[in-house]
């Protein structure tokens, strides 16, 4: 009987109480510091979120009126990074998970490539953008095409170098979803005489779809929140009308509060502006990281 | 033995290796075209090695290399003018864990189908139903046709796999434990089914119920650490086998 009961002496008991005491603390802490952040922001900006705000272009220096533009950047920019990294980090995925041989060495570098990538910090990829896209790609289109449109920073631009940027986050959730499908189905397909490509396409991709949308939810959120990495290609400070074509400069939301707290004639006065600004930019990517967990957790279940 | 019968699939000399580890040695064997031929033999024997590379499906394993032939219809399925895909269209498989595809019950039986041609609505019709009712399941399912696959119990899953597998009308069918996740009622259901199948289809079934291998097959091979220790007819291999180790194993007094 007495095997379950055995004594625990009192310094490990002392020990204990205290690791649980600094987990709470800390846990205590933490949480508070998210609830003041987010509520200050709330209690400030929530009152100057208008219709108007979010529907008019700043006036006065940026010391009045709204966001439109940087709502519409923004948008933009997400929308068109999307479009050109979630469809090539997914084949890399693919490619990763399905035909690279495990040990090889060109799919150990582009692993390791992208586990690398994942931590530069993203000013890094800024300069990155600056010296291939602007200047390499943009610079040589010019030149071969006689125009002037490509060669300097632009929402084209800026969405690619952010593109790069998420790479990592697509290729990283696309494959553990396609890893995640089990080998029995692929046999299965193969076995029916199905080749690999539609194996692929007929029974892997439609399994991995939640890692699929999860990838891209997350890319996008990370990207909808990312300053540094498009300040030198096309991101600016004002702008009298929205982008026109993808080879104009755009503003940006994050980039906006940066201007509005820090190179405004009267930071003061821009104060209820930028607690407004922060609250969206807070919202979207809020929106984007919950729905990602959302889809990923539906997804699961099915 | 077996003369008389026409080979169907001929393995001579055959070996595989994962990477350094030799898991079948030099295997020499026909099996004749429209019978049942079971293979039995203790875990890791290398049962399913070998059934595995009568369609190529080893092919799949990182590191694997073959050594001798494994001929099918005259044809050395290793040869390099051997397409894989049409290859496994030819050879049927049924898996010990019967995994239907997260699809309709009519989706999963024209899987295969609509891989290299367009049929027309009725066609599929027609073939679903008959693939269906080769498989005994058309009675079950016939109302349910586009529920989900996954919606049906372990046993109908099982033959649904099965009906996958003879819609896109192989001659050879190959079983790996089909029944070692089902219950006795199902598992009676599939290997009347099998019986039923013989008359069409050249048959060739991994189990580790010897009653089972002695009740549904004409020939069994014994197979022991990756050689195949005795094949002969089924009633002789458990009445009379001519090797000691078959028959400690079928008496029970082996692994
Ligand atoms: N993919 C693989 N990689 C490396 N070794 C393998 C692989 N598959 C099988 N083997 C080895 O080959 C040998 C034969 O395995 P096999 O699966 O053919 O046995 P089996 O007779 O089917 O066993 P069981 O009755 O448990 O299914 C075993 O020793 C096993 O460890
Ligand atoms: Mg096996």
């Amino acid at each position: 009987m007495q095997t379950f009961t055995g004594h625990i002496p009192y310094s490990k008991k002392v020990l204990g109480f205290f690791a649980v005491m600094v987990a709470l603390i800390a846990t205590v802490a933490i949480l508070g510091i998210i609830v003041g952040m987010i509520g200050d922001f709330i209690i400030e900006g929530g009152p100057n979120i208008t219709g108007a705000f979010l529907t008019e272009f700043p006036r006065n220096s940026n010391t009045e009126g709204g966001i439109f533009p940087a709502l519409i950047g923004t948008t933009f920019l997400v929308m068109i990074m999307t479009i050109m990294g979630v469809p090539i980090g997914t084949a890399t995925a693919i490619y990763l998970s399905e035909f690279a041989k495990q040990d090889s060495v060109f799919a150990r570098s582009v692993r390791f490539a992208v586990n690398t990538l994942a931590g530069v910090p993203s000013i890094v990829f800024g300069l990155f953008g600056v010296g291939f896209f602007v200047q390499f790609l943009g610079k040589g289109l010019d030149n071969a095409t006689g125009s002037s449109s490509f060669g300097d920073g632009s929402l084209l631009w800026a969405s690619a170098t952010l593109a790069v940027l998420t790479l990592p986050v697509v290729i990283v959730s696309v494959e553990e979803a396609l890893r995640a499908v089990p080998r029995e189905l692929r046999e299965a397909s193969l076995a029916l005489g199905a080749t690999r490509w539609q194996t692929i396409v007929r029974v892997v991709l439609p399994n991995a779809v939640s890692g699929i949308l999860t990838g891209s939810i997350l890319a996008v959120g990370r990207g909808a929140g990312e300053v540094a990495t498009i300040l030198f290609v096309g991101v600016t400070y004002s702008a009298e009308q929205l982008p026109g074509s993808i080879t104009d400069k755009f503003m940006h939301l994050g980039y906006h509060l940066y201007v509005l707290a820090t190179q405004s004639p009267d930071v003061d006065k821009t104060l209820p502006l930028q607690y407004a600004t922060t609250l969206v930019l807070l919202a979207l990517t809020f929106t984007l990281n919950f729905s990602a967990i959302f889809v990923r957790s539906r997804l699961r279940r099915n | 033995m077996a003369k008389e019968l026409q080979a169907k699939i001929h393995a001579s000399a055959f070996s595989v290796f994962y990477r350094d580890k030799q898991a079948l040695h030099s295997v020499t064997l026909d099996i004749p075209e429209r019978k049942v031929t079971a293979f039995i033999g203790p875990s890791g024997c290398g049962k399913s090695t070998f059934l595995r590379s009568i369609n190529r499906m080893n092919d799949l394993v990182e590191g694997v290399r073959n050594e001798g032939r494994m001929i099918v219809d005259g044809t050395d399925v290793y040869d390099k003018s051997v397409d894989v895909v049409t290859l496994r269209r030819r050879i049927g498989m049924v898996f010990q864990k019967s995994i239907p595809f997260p699809k309709s019950i009519y989706e999963n039986i024209t899987y295969g189908m609509t891989l290299t041609e367009r049929k027309t609505k009725a066609e599929l019709d027609e073939i679903v139903e008959s693939s269906l009712k080769r498989s005994a399941l058309w009675e079950e399912v016939k109302d349910r046709l586009k529920n989900s696959a996954l919606g049906l119990s372990g046993g109908q899953q099982q033959r649904l796999c099965i009906a996958r597998a003879i819609a896109v009308n192989p001659d050879i069918l190959l079983m790996d434990e089909p029944c070692s996740a089902l219950d006795p009622i199902s598992t009676g259901k599939v290997e009347e089914l099998i019986s039923e199948l013989k008359d069409t289809y050249t048959i060739v079934l991994v189990t580790h119920n010897m009653q089972q291998a002695a009740r549904v097959s004409d020939l069994t091979g014994f197979f022991l650490m990756g050689k195949l220790i005795e094949f002969d007819k089924t009633r002789t291999i458990f009445t009379s086998p001519a090797q000691k180790e078959t028959e400690d194993y079928i008496t029970g007094r082996f692994g």
